[in-house]
Parts: structure tokens; C-alpha cells; sequence
């Protein structure tokens, strides 16, 4: 590859980017909705998940946020064997044909995020307990209102933690590429698609692609940055 | 006064508190009335703390009986306003009706913050507040909570003269509507001028309860008079 093959790229993204091709705009489109209900749903389920482990005293805790944390670098291709196997034809979730469809990717991505959000939000929702539990005791604050509290009063890192989770899924392909199978049109995302542009050695389109992504990652980060500058400034979170 | 004491008198009985082997308070028997404030006397590491959570309910004894009017100890019908009070990350006026009980918590926190002079400052964030400020805005929290005993965790400890001057006029006030005051500090001006009683306590043991005249005149324990003197307890 030389160096030409670089600002060929650049000039292919922004070409791709300002072009309306609907076939790319679909791929985003795609990429952005998968990862993002996969992330609405590893949050509804973690957050509660990662709230118990941090309040509950219970046997095993231990052991459970040891195995959240370690599941938070979970190899995608190994999810995505999981979540194939679960939804292959003789699988035990394969009358719903579930499989090489956008639904069984947000299953398996929804998968990678949700340990994520368990393990990062226990500790935020942890660290914030430590220092209002006396206080929140004192005001007269029940067991329910005080899980609220913290939710609420963590929010702004919470949302940091709920973009890690965004940043994992966007960035992943080895999962929804055997679940989704990388079908033109249909489960076709950005990281498939480069991972099947560069095997096929169209370099630049696969560039140009991995700049659209690498942009919308950025912007996603620049909307956190904000997030939490507001909360800074009127909460003092 | 109110009709129905629920936490007066306060009364403890041979209560004795550790923490796994290190024993903090030991054999400690006291009964504290309605009246004027009742001031916690002693030196760092004394058990002060210790002992008004114990009298608020959020320890247990690990001997010994607390009994608070009809029942134990409560967080209930008591409030406490910490040495370094947590504010909660959202606004003065949100953090005041955190836990006031019943509705029209806005208007009831509104008020409370006008008594403690900081509606100004009623849509700021409580954290970005200075010491002294959070002081008074746990004290108006405190009082939501309409207590019938305040106790205080030395609440001026790291304040300066002005702050300190601003929240002991609002102990006043509060003390002033039939709220018992019982703080602990270890500034003996403060004692002096906001004692009723004084209750001496030093590692863990209660060596005087007397009324204050009479504690800062004579005290009966030399390590009252020790401390009295300004000398470093041991």
C-alpha cells in the first residue's frame, strides 16, 4: 500500500460521506442501530445487575464482580459463537430463526456491552454509596429511594459508562459478523463491510468506511465530553 | 413544646460500643431532657461522634440499651448534622427537601432556606457551595426533617469566625422553636456560649454530666479540669 492510498482514502470518505449513496447511508444506518439498541438493553439489564452488586451483600458477590469485570474483555468472535450456536437451526433458540438477521446482532453485541455496564456502573454506583450512605441513612432514606439516588446523582458518570458500552459495540466485528453474516443490504455494517473490503483489497473504500466510523466515534465522544461538562457545571458532579 | 415526645427523654443505659476489637464507648449512662442545648465535651478520639450516631440510630449499640421517649433510638424523630455534611449532586433548594416528609416540600424548603439566608443561591449546585454555606444548607436540611433532637457533629470545626457566628445564630433558631440541641465540639468558647449542660466525655468513658455554670466554675473530674486548662489529654 503507499502513501497515495491514503488521501485516495480521505478523498473516497468524503466522497462516500457526501455522495447520498444510499447503499452506505444504509450500512451507517444499520451499524448505528444495531449497536445502539444493543446498548438500550445491556443498560436496562446491567444497570439494575450492577446497582445489586454494589449494594447487595449476598454469597458469591465476590466472585460475580470478579467475572463482570473479566467479561468486559470478552473476545467478540467467541460471543459470536455463543450466540450462533444459540440460534443455529438445531440450536435451542432456533425455531425463531433468529439467525443472519440485525436482531441476532443486537443479541450478541447486546451481550458484549452487558458486562460493561455491570462492572463499570457497580463501581460508580459503589464509590457513590460509600460517601452518601450515612448521610442518605441520617435523612430518613429507604432502600428503594436510595438506589434511585445514587442512579440519579451517579447519572453523569453513568453516561460515561453507557458510552463505553457504545464504544465497544461500534467498534466490534468478530460477533455480528457470524451471527449477522455480513449480508449486502441487509446485515451488512460498517465493520463488516471493512473487514470484507480489505480481504477483497479494496484498500481505499475500506478506509474510507473506517473514517465514517472512526468520525461518528469521535462525535459520539465529543456529545460525552459535553454531557459531562454540563453536569460539572450544574450539579458538580 | 410538642404534645408527643417521641425521642425525649433520651435515655442510655450502661452502652458500650466497638468496632471489631477497638472499643470505642464504654459503660456510657446518661438521660437527656428537653431544655437547653446539651453540649458533648471532649477530645479528639473521645467517642463523640461515635455517640451521637449511636443516639441517632444509625449504630447500634454493642451493650447497653438506648431508649428515646417511647422507643429506640431513631432516625426518625432525630436529625444530625454531620462535621463534613454530603451534598447531595443537585441544587441548595432539591438537596433541602430531600428528606422532608409529607407535600409542598418547594415551598416548605424555600422557607427554611430564607431562615438560613441563602436563597440566593437556591438553584446552585449544593457541592459548588463554600464550608460555610453546605454547613447551612445542612442545617436547613436537617431541620426539614423536623426533628425533635438535633444533634451536631462539631459543625464549625473548619470554619472561620464569621461562618461559625452564621451557624451558631441558626442553632439559636432552631433551639428557639423547641428543637433539643445536642452538639459535640471541642471549641470551648462555643461551649460557653451555647451550653446548657455540658456532658464530659474522654476515651469513650462519660466522666461528667452537670449543668454548664457549674462545669466551666468546678469541674468535679481532674480530666475535666485538665481539659478545661488546655492541656493535652492522653
Amino acid at each position: 500500500m503507499h502513501m497515495g492510498d491514503f488521501s485516495q482514502a480521505i478523498l473516497l470518505a468524503f466522497g462516500l460521506m457526501t455522495s447520498g449513496d444510499p447503499g452506505l447511508w444504509q450500512i451507517v444506518g444499520l451499524s448505528i442501530a444495531v449497536s445502539l439498541s444493543a446498548v438500550l438493553i445491556a443498560t436496562i439489564l446491567g444497570l439494575p445487575v450492577g446497582a445489586a452488586l454494589a449494594l447487595g451483600r449476598f454469597p458469591g458477590r465476590d466472585a460475580l464482580t470478579v467475572t463482570f469485570n473479566a467479561a468486559m474483555g470478552l473476545p467478540p468472535v467467541v460471543v459470536g459463537l455463543l450466540i450462533y450456536l444459540l440460534l443455529s437451526r438445531s440450536g435451542p433458540l432456533g425455531e425463531f430463526g433468529l439467525l443472519f438477521t440485525p436482531k441476532a446482532m443486537v443479541i450478541a453485541q447486546a451481550f458484549l456491552v452487558f458486562p460493561i455496564i455491570v462492572a463499570l456502573s457497580r463501581q460508580v454506583i459503589e464509590d457513590l454509596w460509600a460517601e452518601y450512605s450515612e448521610q442518605l441513612r441520617s435523612l430518613g432514606s429507604s432502600p428503594l429511594k436510595s438506589i434511585g439516588t445514587l442512579l440519579w446523582d451517579g447519572r453523569f458518570s453513568l453516561v460515561t459508562t453507557v458510552l463505553a458500552g457504545f464504544g465497544r459495540a461500534a467498534a466490534e466485528v468478530g460477533a455480528i459478523l457470524i451471527v449477522g453474516g455480513n449480508i449486502d443490504g441487509f446485515t451488512r455494517t460498517m465493520t463488516t463491510a471493512i473487514a470484507l473490503e480489505t480481504s477483497k483489497g479494496d484498500l481505499p473504500l475500506a478506509l474510507g468506511l473506517g473514517i465514517v466510523l472512526l468520525a461518528i466515534v469521535v462525535l459520539v465522544n465529543i456529545a460525552a465530553w459535553m454531557v459531562r461538562g454540563v453536569g460539572e457545571r450544574f450539579a458538580g458532579a | 413544646m410538642r404534645m408527643l415526645a417521641h425521642s425525649l427523654p433520651l435515655l442510655l443505659d450502661r452502652v458500650a460500643f466497638a468496632a471489631g476489637d477497638v472499643e470505642i464507648l464504654r459503660d456510657v449512662s446518661l438521660t437527656i431532657s428537653g431544655g437547653q442545648p446539651t453540649i458533648l465535651l471532649g477530645p479528639n478520639g473521645a467517642g463523640k461522634s461515635v455517640l451521637l450516631r449511636l443516639c441517632h440510630g444509625l449504630l447500634t449499640p454493642t451493650a447497653g440499651t438506648i431508649r428515646a421517649g417511647n422507643g429506640g433510638a431513631s432516625t426518625e424523630h432525630t436529625a444530625l448534622v454531620f462535621q463534613r455534611p454530603v451534598m447531595l449532586r443537585r441544587s441548595v433548594l432539591a438537596n433541602i427537601a430531600y428528606g422532608m416528609r409529607g407535600g409542598n416540600t418547594h415551598t416548605r424548603a424555600s422557607e427554611l432556606l430564607q431562615r438560613v439566608g441563602l436563597s440566593h443561591l437556591a438553584a446552585r449546585p449544593a457541592r459548588k457551595l463554600s464550608g460555610g454555606e453546605q454547613q447551612r444548607v445542612a442545617l436547613a436540611r436537617a431541620w426539614g426533617r423536623d426533628p425533635e433532637i438535633l444533634f451536631l457533629d462539631e459543625p464549625t470545626a473548619s470554619l472561620d469566625p464569621a461562618a461559625t457566628r452564621a451557624v451558631e445564630e441558626i442553632i439559636g433558631e432552631i433551639a428557639a422553636q423547641g428543637v433539643k440541641i445536642v452538639m459535640a465540639t471541642h471549641d470551648l468558647g462555643q461551649a460557653r456560649r451555647l451550653a446548657g449542660d455540658v456532658l464530659f466525655l474522654h476515651c469513650g468513658q462519660l466522666y461528667e454530666h452537670t449543668p454548664a455554670a457549674e462545669f466551666f466554675a468546678a469541674p468535679k473530674t481532674p480530666e475535666a479540669a485538665a481539659f478545661l486548662r488546655g492541656d493535652l489529654l492522653t
